[in-house]
């Protein structure tokens, strides 16, 4: 049984979004009419995005309640938004408050936003 | 040991699909969409109100997203702005199936510009497209000069940025070079404009950027 369609909060909308992904990719992996469990599912999750990770895993074990989903182990790989110096040519990971160069105080330009979100694999039950 | 299965899909890719083809229909009805974006207070209504009046000569209607109340929507109509709204009833941004679901409300002839105020908020309605051509975000001088910094996303997503209540700017610390600075890391090509909806001031600007993009529009 997929979720309803409901009004959530930030981490809630992606976390509905993923078991209804999840769910349709377990039903695509039908054996003998039989739907698999799902018992893990990983995520990229880019940094600038804002998601708690235990954020994210609470309201996918809420909303996968009663479906193929229910007891999936969330894991979540956060990427990094990234920033190239134009002034020596450093890559690096900004710091709070600041995109400037650690290396050489220059300003850096962002090469990686870190704002992807996708559903990276999901683990069947044999 | 379960069987691992590559998935690779966007969350939001089946909001993403509906917002792409809302854009080619609107595209396809002569239309530049607008989402709008700023945090809670921002004045997104005010700055829109302005901009509008700066584009007497162009068609406008615009999408009010409230929570709740129809209070933007009631003052957009007694300036005698086309006003809809659409209520989330508690979500925080607004996505592509409430558009789907607005947009056969409203009178789309005759070209010209589409804006949809979106929810007051920095963070969810940067991850939602929902059909723009364009999004303009709306900052405000009392927010502070630290926004770029800490809602990255929604100001590397910017199509362009307006500064709003700068007349404030003699009585409120905002290190406008900090702002700057802060945008062009993240955006180094949205325009940012500085104004006062307050004041009237400095909307001519965004204005002629915007007539600049309708022109790629008209029929």
């Amino acid at each position: 049984m997929l979720p309803p369609l409901e009004p959530w909060m930030h981490e809630a909308s992606a976390a509905e979004a993923v078991v209804r992904m999840a769910c349709a990719a377990a039903a695509e992996h039908s054996v003998a009419g039989k739907i698999p469990r799902v018992i893990r599912i990983r995520l990229v999750v880019g940094e600038s995005m804002g998601y708690m990770e235990e954020s994210l895993a609470f309201y996918v074990r809420s909303l996968g309640k009663d479906s193929v989903v229910e007891g999936a182990v969330v894991e979540t790989r956060f990427e990094k938004a990234t920033f190239r110096c134009g002034s020596c040519g450093t890559l690096y990971e900004r710091k709070r408050f600041s995109f400037a160069c650690p290396s050489c105080g220059g300003e850096g330009s962002l090469v990686s936003t870190g704002s992807k979100l996708y559903i990276d694999s999901i683990e069947l039950e044999e | 040991m379960g069987i691992s299965v590559t998935v690779r899909k966007a969350v939001y890719d089946e909001n993403d699909q509906l917002a792409i083809a809302i854009n080619e229909e609107l595209a396809a009805l002569g239309l530049l969409t607008v989402n709008v974006l700023g945090g809670a207070g921002a004045g997104k209504t005010s700055s829109l109100i302005r901009l509008i009046e700066n584009l007497a000569d162009v068609r406008t209607r615009v999408i009010e997203g409230d929570i709740e109340s129809d209070i933007d929507t009631q003052k957009l109509r007694s300036l005698g702005v086309e006003a809809y709204q659409i209520n989330t009833g508690g979500d925080c941004h607004l996505n592509a199936p409430m558009m789907r679901a607005i947009l056969p409300k409203l009178d789309l002839s005759g070209g010209g510009a589409l804006f949809i105020e979106n929810i007051g908020n920095l963070v969810c309605p940067a991850e939602f497209v929902i059909g723009e051509d364009i999004k303009l975000l709306v900052c405000s001088v009392p927010e502070g000069a630290d926004k770029p910094y800490k809602y990255p996303t929604i100001f590397a997503r910017a199509s362009a940025v307006l500064l709003n209540k700068t007349d404030l700017l003699p009585y409120v610390p905002f290190d406008l070079d900090y702002f700057k600075t802060g945008l062009r890391a993240l955006n180094p090509d949205a325009p940012l404009f500085l104004v006062s909806s307050l004041k009237n001031e400095g909307f001519a600007a965004p204005a002629a950027w915007m007539r600049e993009l309708l022109s790629t529009r008209t029929k």
